[in-house]
This record gives structure tokens, sequence and C-alpha cells, in this order.
């Protein structure tokens, strides 16, 4: 295996923080049609700890977060947020109570600027009575929020459909981070970037992290950087979660050894 | 960190095919496409002036404008119905229905501005109905339009007898609706309001999301449905208005006007002024100057006496050359010159 982001500091253990929730997914199922895409998943999330899922192609992970995020409805099962019992109405209801996602298609409009993308659905009006969009507010916040990150990019009023696949998820990245959110959800936020642009959100999630009142989940395929970022660890197969870990009790060859035996027990740990 | 404004590179463009159109960023670009057509548009100007002396009488300039208005009334709703990937194959139809709704409404007595905001609403509803079935029950619009242009046609004639009426008419609406230049100004209006709406509101660049991401738009939480059908009531509306405003002017109403020829020339215009038939991208001050070129190659090929099969060929033509010319120009374009 070679990875060549920087090394972290050992990630804490889950903190209690007053035994203070995020999120609670109570027994999710979701059916479509004849496939079920999970059955009957319980997690939750507590405020400022990073939740890494990882998981086969299949296992139903980004049909978890488009849960999670309003998109869809669950067949059964409860959310609370904050301790409070929630049924999630659309995307729009989901981002008033604070979460925000980078899905794993990254929902960018090729042929509009990257400005306009990254203000998609929550375009800042100028004043007075015609709705006007305010584009130079949206330009200049673009420009900040990209310069912030450190991701290449050429100026925010080139087309999307001009950008490499990095670039389009960096793109997505800050349209989630430079939110209000509180609840950040990240579906292979990775899966394109080279060494140097996933060591810099690397690097943003780290810094996101000292934030106590953001809590993170981030689904990935490389064992090693999601043990390396994430407090603890959870294992999707088939619809269900068949481990779950602080990333400080567990380590790669032991991940391994869960996908190779598709083990379908455990859910200690945190 | 500093941020890195790398100058994009040239070569990393002209190898892709021509993307959907932005909005801002190309937009200088964006008005030298909409220029070219209206560049075009002169050149026939000024050869058929040349042909013709009469082609910018008065009396000519009036008969084109009266060619344009419905074909650009209409563009503009079949423009956003495009951008957000959908169709309205029935609009020439709704156009020849409108002017017996306001009829029948005031033949039974209600004042006639209150006719006329009826049969507007009753062909916003048939665009709501076009909508619904298009984007609820997941029918390509291209089919219900298809079956709604027959429905509706069938309708008007049955409603009608086959049979024109003479247009209600009082002082207020003769003004606004009458006189020889009347329905040009009214389309110029719609037209600057419909391209502000696209670039400037929400409704617009959304609609323009949809077209170029359905998923990722829905996903952003961008009501797609809401859009689709909106943009179906628009068009209806608009298709109403534009056959309320010939028959006004003509002063019959006539259970033949418009039809599925109205709706093919508004489509054209649309087309042939840079709106994409894939979706995601358009513009309706092109959908104006498409309306415009091809305006003056009818009516300079009828006052130059060439028939009508001959004109038809040229149209097709016309349109074939604007979209080589469209698609091959801006990927130039795009290759030479990006600020
Ligand atoms: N809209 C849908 N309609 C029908 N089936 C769906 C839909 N979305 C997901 N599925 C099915 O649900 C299952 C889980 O899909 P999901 O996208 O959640 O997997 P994943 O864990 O994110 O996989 P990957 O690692 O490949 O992204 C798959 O079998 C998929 O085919
Ligand atoms: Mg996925």
């Amino acid at each position: 295996m070679s990875h060549s982001q920087q090394v972290h500091s050992t990630p804490m253990p889950p903190q209690a923080a007053g035994s203070q929730e995020a999120l609670r997914a109570t027994d999710i199922v979701k059916r479509f049609g004849a496939v079920t895409a999970l059955n009957g998943v319980s997690l939750h999330l507590n405020k400022g700890e990073m939740l890494g899922i990882l998981g086969d192609n299949g296992a139903g992970k980004s049909t978890l977060i488009k849960i999670l995020t309003g998109f869809q409805a669950p067949t059964s099962g409860k959310l609370a947020i904050n301790g409070q019992d929630v049924a999630l109405k659309s995307v729009d209801h989901a981002r008033e109570l604070g979460i925000e996602c980078v899905y794993q298609d990254l929902a960018l409009v090729p042929g509009l600027s990257i400005y306009h993308n990254m203000f998609l659905n929550r375009e800042p009006l100028r004043a007075g009575p015609f709705r006007l969009l305010d584009n130079r507010q949206m330009r200049n916040r673009a420009a900040e929020a990209l310069e912030d990150i450190g991701v290449n990019i050429p100026d925010v009023n080139e087309e999307v459909a001009r950008l490499s696949g990095g670039q389009r998820q960096a793109v997505a990245i800050a349209r989630a981070v430079y939110s209000k959110a509180k609840i950040l959800l990240l579906d292979e936020p990775l899966a394109a970037m080279g060494a140097r642009e996933s060591g810099l959100i690397l690097d943003l999630i780290d810094r996101l992290k000292k934030r106590a009142d953001l809590s993170l989940i981030m689904i990935a395929h490389n064992y090693a950087q999601t043990l390396e970022v994430a407090d603890r660890i959870m294992m999707f197969q088939h619809g269900e979660v068949t481990f779950e870990r602080a990333s400080a009790e567990t380590s790669v060859p032991e991940l391994l050894d869960v996908v190779r035996q598709n083990y379908k027990v455990v859910r200690g740990g945190a | 960190m500093s941020a890195n404004t790398q100058k994009p590179v040239q070569a990393n463009l002209g190898a892709k095919p021509r993307p959907h159109i932005g909005r801002r960023g190309l937009h200088g670009f964006l008005r030298i496409r909409e220029a070219s057509i209206l560049v075009v548009a002169i050149l026939l100007i000024i050869y058929f002036e040349s042909t013709n002396a009469n082609f910018l009488s008065d009396a000519n300039l009036q008969t084109l404008s009266q060619f344009i208005s419905p074909w650009v009334v209409i563009a503009c709703g079949e423009i956003m119905l495009l951008i957000c990937g959908e169709i309205d194959l029935s609009a020439g139809m709704v156009f020849a229905l409108a002017p017996f709704i306001m009829y029948f409404a005031h033949d039974a007595g209600l004042p006639l501005i209150i006719a006329f905001i009826l049969a507007i609403i009753g062909c916003g509803a048939i665009g709501f109905f076009n909508g619904f079935i298009s984007v609820k029950l997941r029918v390509p619009s291209f089919v219900v339009t298809l079956g709604t242009m027959f429905l509706i046609n069938g309708f008007t004639l049955t409603i009608s007898r086959g049979f024109p009426v003479d247009t209600p008419n009082d002082a207020i609406f003769s003004f606004l609706m009458g006189g020889g230049y009347a329905e040009i100004t009214w389309a110029v209006i719609l037209v600057l309001f419909m391209h502000g709406m696209l670039r400037n509101t929400r409704w617009g660049l959304h609609t323009i999301a949809v077209g170029g991401n359905l998923l990722g738009s829905a996903e952003s939480g961008i009501n797609v449905t809401k859009i689709k059908i909106g943009n179906f009531v628009i068009t209806g509306a608009l298709a109403g208005l534009a056959g309320i405003l010939e028959a006004s002017r003509i002063g019959s109403t006539d259970p033949l006007a418009g039809g599925s020829n109205m709706m093919f020339m508004a489509v054209a215009a649309a087309v042939i002024g840079g709106t994409s038939l894939m979706g995601g991208s358009g513009t309706i001050i092109g959908g104006l100057f498409g309306g415009l070129m091809l305006g003056v190659l009818q009516d300079g090929f009828t006052i130059n006496g060439i028939n009508a099969f001959t004109f038809d060929m040229i149209i097709g033509a016309a349109i074939l050359i604007a979209m080589v010319f469209n698609i091959h120009f801006a990927r130039l374009r795009n290759m030479g010159k990006l600020k």
C-alpha cells in the first residue's frame, strides 16, 4: 500500500462530548422495488466527531447519505437530529437543519459557471423588488472559498464542464464546506483526486475537525486514509452494518479481514 | 495559501466537444453568437432591399413584423422548455384556441378584459396539463404534446364548427392589441422580459440547471417538477397571447390559424438563435434574431416572387447551415479566444 499524504497525529478516541448527538438513525430500511439497499441500518454521530464509512460497491452507503440529505425518503426507520426526531421532507429541509453533502456524483451542472454551481439553489439575491441574482457576491464568495482550500482552479467564471475531475470535486467540496453546515456528509470526496489534491482536502478535513460544532461522515474506499482521518469506522456490507470500532482500536489488516470473512456480527466498539 | 489563478490552457479546451453554454464567463462569447445571427439577418435585409426597393417600406416592415411576432412570442416559451429539456408541440394549436376562448367568454357576457385573462389562464392550464403528464407521469413531452396538439386542434375545430368568427374588440383593447406594430412591440417587450428572467433570476438559473443535470439539480434541492411544469405553463400562456394578438390585429378569429407550422417556426427560431435541443443552454435574444432571420427570408422571397416550394427548401437549408455554423464556429471561437 502506498499512501502519499502526510502523517496525521494519532486520532483521538471518539469523545463523549456530553453525550451530545448530532445525528442518530435507527433501523433504516430502504428498498428499490425488489432491491433492498439498506436492511435495518442504525448509526449515530456525535457532535464534533468524524465517522468513516467503508464498504463494497453497492453496499448501500450512498443510499444512506441520500436519506440523510432528505433527497430520498427511507422505506422505514427513524432519524433524529440534535436529539430531535425528524422526518426530512426535502433537501431544503435537511439543509435548514444544517446538513450539507458532497454527493458521489457531485451534483454539479456542467454548463454553469463555477460560482453558479457553488451557490446552486442558495443563490443570494440583490436588494430590490425584482429578486435578481447577486452575481457579484456569488463570484467573490466563490473565489474566496476556493482560494481558502488552495486547490488550483481557473477563475470562477469558468464553466464546470471545462474542469478536471479533481477540480470538480474541489468545487463540490467547497460548496458544502462554505455553507453553514453542522453535519457534513462526504460521499467519496477523494475519488478523482491526485495525491496533492487529496492531501489538501485531508488538510481541510483536519481543520474542519477542530470545529467542535461540526460533525462529519465520510465515505471512502481507501482504508488507511479513512483510518487516519476518522475517529470511528463503520463497515457496510449488503445493506447492513457489519463492523464498527474506534479508529484507534482497529487497523487496516483487521478491516481487510472483516471484508474477507464477510463478518455479519460485531456491533461493539464506541 | 495563495490562489493560483491559472490561465486556462487552450489545449484542454479544444479537445472537448462543445459543452453546454454557460451563463457568465461565456457571456461575451454568447453575445457574439447571438450577434452572428443578427448579422446574417441584416445581410439578408441588405440583399432584399437591393433587389427590391420596397423591402424597407413601411408597409413591408409591418408585414415582416407580423410574420415574426407570433414566432418570437411562442419561441420565448419554447426556449425555456428546450433549455430545461422539454418541448411543446401543441403551442401552435393553443395559438388558435386562445382567441376562441376569449370569444366565447365574451359572448357569454363577460367583459372583454376578463375574457382575455380567462383565455390566457386557460392556455396556461393546457400548459400545466402538458407539463403534469410529462413530468409526473413520465411520458416524454414530445409524445404528450403530440397528443395534445391533435386534441386541441380537434377541440378548436369542434367548438368553432370550423368557421371563423369576428374577434371581439373595444377601445382599450384595440389600442393595446391592434395597430401595425402592436404585435412586434409586445414581442420585443416579452423578449426583453424573458431574457432578463433567464439570465438574472433563480427561475432562469434553475431552468438551465435542470436541463444541464437533472439528477444533480434535484440533489441540490431544486424542485425540478416545479421548474419544468412552470415552463410548460409559461409556454401555453405565451402561445395563447400570441394567438389573441394576431386574432385582434386581423379582426377575425380563425380555427385554422397557427397550427403545427407556427410551432415549428418558433422552434426553428429558437434553434437558429442558438438554443440547444439537448437542453442546458439557450438564449431568448437569440430566438428573436432567429425569428428575424426566418421572417426576412420568408418575406423577402415572397415579395421577390419566389414560390413557396422554393422557399421551403431555402428555409430547410438555412436551418442546416445555421446549425453547422453555430456548432463549428462556436468550437473555433472557443479554442481561439477565451479571456
Ligand atoms: N435509485 C435507485 N433505484 C434502484 N436501485 C437503486 C437506486 N439507488 C441505489 N440502488 C441500489 O441500491 C444498492 C445500493 O446502492 P448505493 O449507491 O447505496 O451503493 P454504494 O454503497 O454507495 O456503492 P458504491 O461504493 O459503488 O458507491 C445497489 O444495489 C443499487 O443498485
Ligand atoms: Mg456510493
